[in-house]
């Protein structure tokens, strides 16, 4: 039986970026908030420090940040009718562990979405015909345009001192920057972070294709910066260990620098980590939670806390799950395509490009952050005419270096052993010549993707596996074909003295190898309690006091990195619950 | 070329010892031995572990197995001392010993199923137990194929045998000799570029190899004026700031 604990205003499930700027904001209002953790509390002065943060192995292979399968992992299969089998080890994504989340060890890149992705469908509709649209692909609108979000994606830039050159500023398109860009109505609040050589060798073969190279915006700032909170990001110091560690100069944004210190100060909020939320309190009839239950993991002894207003901050997969283990709204099927819930699962075209050797150059693949690297948006979204090219969506495509640590890094020209003396001197002439064109391309939903209930593992809670079913399709073979087309024209502008082969991904989906950790969907957002979880204010149409944070509200994936909605949805969302919500407490739209 | 008639034990014994003398300076003269094809007096199948400290977890076979594997996927030559003088056999060890080694960050419910490649790794083993049954299975295919254990091989079999592996030719029974090939040659890998903390990558070996310059890695002040320049410094660790 569970202690019940004193009812609080407002509980957190799950405390990384979108759990501390709701608690940070609820907390402003005068809410007495809880914010619950699975994981450990990180102390960034001791877990992120020198020299340990600096380890290739124990950070890079093995994961020391990342969820940990044996509490709870998900099952896998490729298509209905097949049996699904647990995914035994983190592989092809990475969700965090402990409070601050994913963001601890996210590398930084830092998008604000197309004014044309928050459309998706109708923006095709309108440039294309309704009949383009494959009848299998079930892309929809956001429930909020990019302008409406515009400002809460500035309050975010604000908060991580994002560092990057405006190409569109009021409307006013700036060279140099990303022309295809949104309106903003601020310039970055940090200019870019220093580029590599690479990025300034392919910035200038992508102009003389009549490209427009910008640089790449990113949360590791280029130099100190106070943020809207009055905390202070140190300057990237480019070392190289961005993705998957933390960063010991503060300069990558996350909620330990950006929002918690605030937070932890304020007695109205109280971190309660280890604490594993297992399910909702749900009452059907009232159509609102009561409150969660969860499992102090230190003892195994579990507490029921009320609250006025519960938050899923967990990622996308633990926001799903938490749903279908309280019974909140409809599961998917992809038969009838009923029900919402674990419908328009995306995940992200990644990992693939064209690698190339010069030899008459030297570029320090260890020196450099995400952000050091130019991109271009010329074939992202649709910012290209899609007119007989039978699909729809794109790449971003870049260049630069920054993670040349040697376990993973070792490029060698095609042809070479992997192993031997011919390995060893082929790895040594090359780990200072190669150079990457790399893409991440749009991954646009499909009925068949979708996540639902395992019905034969368990977590170690005892509850039901989420089932991811999970494919590429047509139309996600043809972005990369088409967008490696583009790489291989600009690789041979850049004249290498080896060129390398293509890698594109081929065949079925493959959950072993690292790809990204930019899943969504799932509790998607929309206008239609049909074909939506939450509504514009991320609300749940089934529990008015139930929000639902972070990238399981994303329709379908764009070909942007979704942090920066991310983000700017929490701050979207606070906003309608502040001004909105608590004045009149209810539905904030009736469907 | 191991002399078959010493048991391997002592012939273990007495390897570790000669490991010692290999890590602490390798002779030019077995590296130029090498290099010609000429096997050195002290045979590079067997020179176990470089520190003389013993084992915490791998039998002496598996020992012997693995020394033998890191040297052939890791020659020494003019670019670095063999696998088993870089310490990756002592890597190895401490790896299987530690956490990750037991199963740690794996889920390991049943039930367990065959599977295609793409849906990732579904034995019951723990990496421990995946290496102890990848060496039976192979020592065991070597010995009905070749007669002799994998680490009694000369230096070109031993080249053969673990190709056969890669191209997934090889016919372990009940285990996927192409599946415990890659698992090989990974956890080598990783023994000989990880930091030395660890016990591989003896005095930075592989990090001097390529120019990483390891710690601390703060490179605001050289990303611009060293654009297409080498940057080159004597590499640091963990250990040396700690």
């Amino acid at each position: 039986m569970a202690t019940r604990l004193k009812e609080v205003d407002a509980v957190m499930v799950g405390m990384g970026w979108t759990g501390s700027i709701l608690a940070r904001e609820l907390t402003k209002a005068g809410l007495r908030v809880v914010g619950l953790e699975r994981g450990p509390d990180i102390k960034p002065s001791e877990d992120f420090a020198m020299p340990q943060i600096r380890d290739e192995l124990r950070y890079v292979q093995r994961l020391e940040q990342i969820q940990d399968p044996a509490m709870e992992t998900l099952t896998f299969r490729h298509r209905p009718g097949e049996s699904a089998l647990p995914m035994r080890r983190m592989g092809s994504f990475l969700p965090g562990n402990g409070v601050g989340g994913a963001a601890n060890h996210w590398g930084g890149q830092h998008w604000r979405y197309l004014p044309s992705d928050h459309l998706t469908r109708s923006n095709i509709v309108n440039r294309y015909g309704a009949k383009s649209i494959p009848e299998d692909m079930t892309i929809q609108d956001w429930a909020m345009t990019y302008e409406e979000l515009e400002p809460y994606y500035d309050r975010f830039d604000k908060l991580c001192g994002v560092s990057g050159k405006a190409g569109n500023l009021k409307g006013q398109k700036i060279d140099g920057g990303n022309v295809f860009e949104g309106p903003r109505q601020n310039e970055y609040p940090t200019p870019p972070v220093k580029v590599t050589e690479s990025a300034m060798m392919y910035a200038k073969a992508c102009r003389e294709l009549g490209y427009h190279p910008f640089p790449q915006p990113a949360s590791t700032v280029s130099q100190p910066y106070t943020n809207s909170e009055g905390l202070t990001l140190g300057g990237c110091q480019y070392c190289g260990h961005c993705e998957r560690a933390g960063c010991e100069a503060n300069a990558k944004a996350g909620p330990h620098v950006c929002v918690l210190p605030v937070l932890r100060a304020d007695p109205k909020f109280e971190l309660r980590p280890r604490s594993w939320v297992s399910r909702l309190t749900y009452d059907k009839n009232a159509k609102k939670v009561t409150g969660v239950v969860y499992t102090d993991t230190r003892t195994g002894e579990e507490f029921e806390q009320p609250a006025g207003i519960v938050v899923l901050s967990a990622y996308v997969f633990g926001n799903i799950s938490l749903l279908l283990h309280s019974g909140i709204g409809e599961q998917y099927d992809p038969v009838t395509q009923k029900g919402a819930v674990g419908r328009n699962y995306c995940y992200q075209l990644s990992r693939i490009g064209l690698t190339m050797f010069f030899n008459d150059k030297t570029f320090n693949p260890f020196m450099g952050s995400p952000g050091s690297m130019m991109v271009i948006d010329d074939f992202d979204g649709d910012n290209f005419d899609h007119s007989g090219l039978g699909f729809f969506g794109g790449c971003r495509i870049q260049t630069g270096h920054g993670e040349g640590r040697p376990i993973n890094y070792r490029p060698t020209p095609p042809g070479t052993p992997r192993w031997g003396s011919a390995w060893k001197k082929a790895a040594v002439d090359n780990y200072q010549r190669a150079l990457t064109i790399g893409m991440s391309g749009s991954n646009y939903a499909n009925r068949y993707n979708f996540v639902d209930l395992d019905p034969t593992y368990k977590d170690q809670l005892g509850r039901p596996l989420l089932r991811l079913t999970y494919n590429f399709v047509e139309n996600d073979y043809k972005v990369a074909e088409y967008c490696m087309g583009k790489i291989v024209e600009i690789a041979k502008v850049m004249n290498p003295s080896v060129m390398g082969s293509p890698r594109l991904r081929k065949g079925d989906y493959d959950i072993v190898p690292y790809q990204s950790t930019h899943n969504t969907g799932g509790t998607v957002m929309g206008n239609d309690p049909k074909t939506s979880v939450v509504n514009r204010y991320l609300q749940s149409w089934d529990a008015s006091n139930l929000f639902i944070m972070g990238a399981s509200t994303f329709p379908q994936q764009p070909a942007y990195n979704p942090t920066g909605p991310v983000g700017a949805l929490a701050y979207w969302a606070a906003d309608a619950i502040t001004s909105k919500y608590l004045k009149n407490p209810g539905p904030l739209v009736h469907a | 070329m191991a002399d078959e008639s010493i048991p391997r034990r002592q012939f273990l014994k007495s390897a570790a010892v000669a490991g010692t003398a290999a890590a602490a300076s390798v002779t030019p003269a077995a590296v130029a031995a090498q290099s010609a094809g000429v096997q050195p007096a002290a045979p590079a199948s067997a020179t176990v572990n470089p520190d003389s400290e013993g084992m915490l977890t791998l039998t002496s076979t598996e020992a012997a197995f693995f020394s033998a594997a890191a040297d052939t996927l890791i020659p020494a030559d003019s670019l670095s001392p063999s696998g088993t003088e870089c310490g990756v056999v002592t890597f190895i060890d401490r790896q299987l010993a530690s956490a990750w080694g037991g199963g740690a960050k794996m889920y390991r419910n049943g039930p367990f199923r065959k599977a295609k490649p793409e849906y990732g790794y579904q034995l019951p083993l723990t990496p421990r137990e995946f290496f102890a049954a990848g060496i039976v299975a192979t020592n065991a295919w070597v010995n009905k194929t070749r007669g002799k254990d994998f680490d009694r091989l000369a230096a070109k079999e031993r080249d053969e045998v673990l190709k056969l592996m890669e191209q997934g030719k090889a016919e372990l029974a009940d285990f996927n000799g192409k599946d415990f090939f890659e698992a090989l040659l990974q956890i080598t890998m990783e023994g000989f570029f990880a930091d030395p903390i660890y016990g591989g990558n003896k005095n930075k070996v592989s990090w001097k190899m390529i120019g990483y310059p390891g710690l601390p890695a703060t490179y605001a002040n050289v990303m611009e004026s060293h654009r297409n320049k080498l940057y080159k410094v004597e590499p640091q660790s963990i250990a040396d700031f700690s």
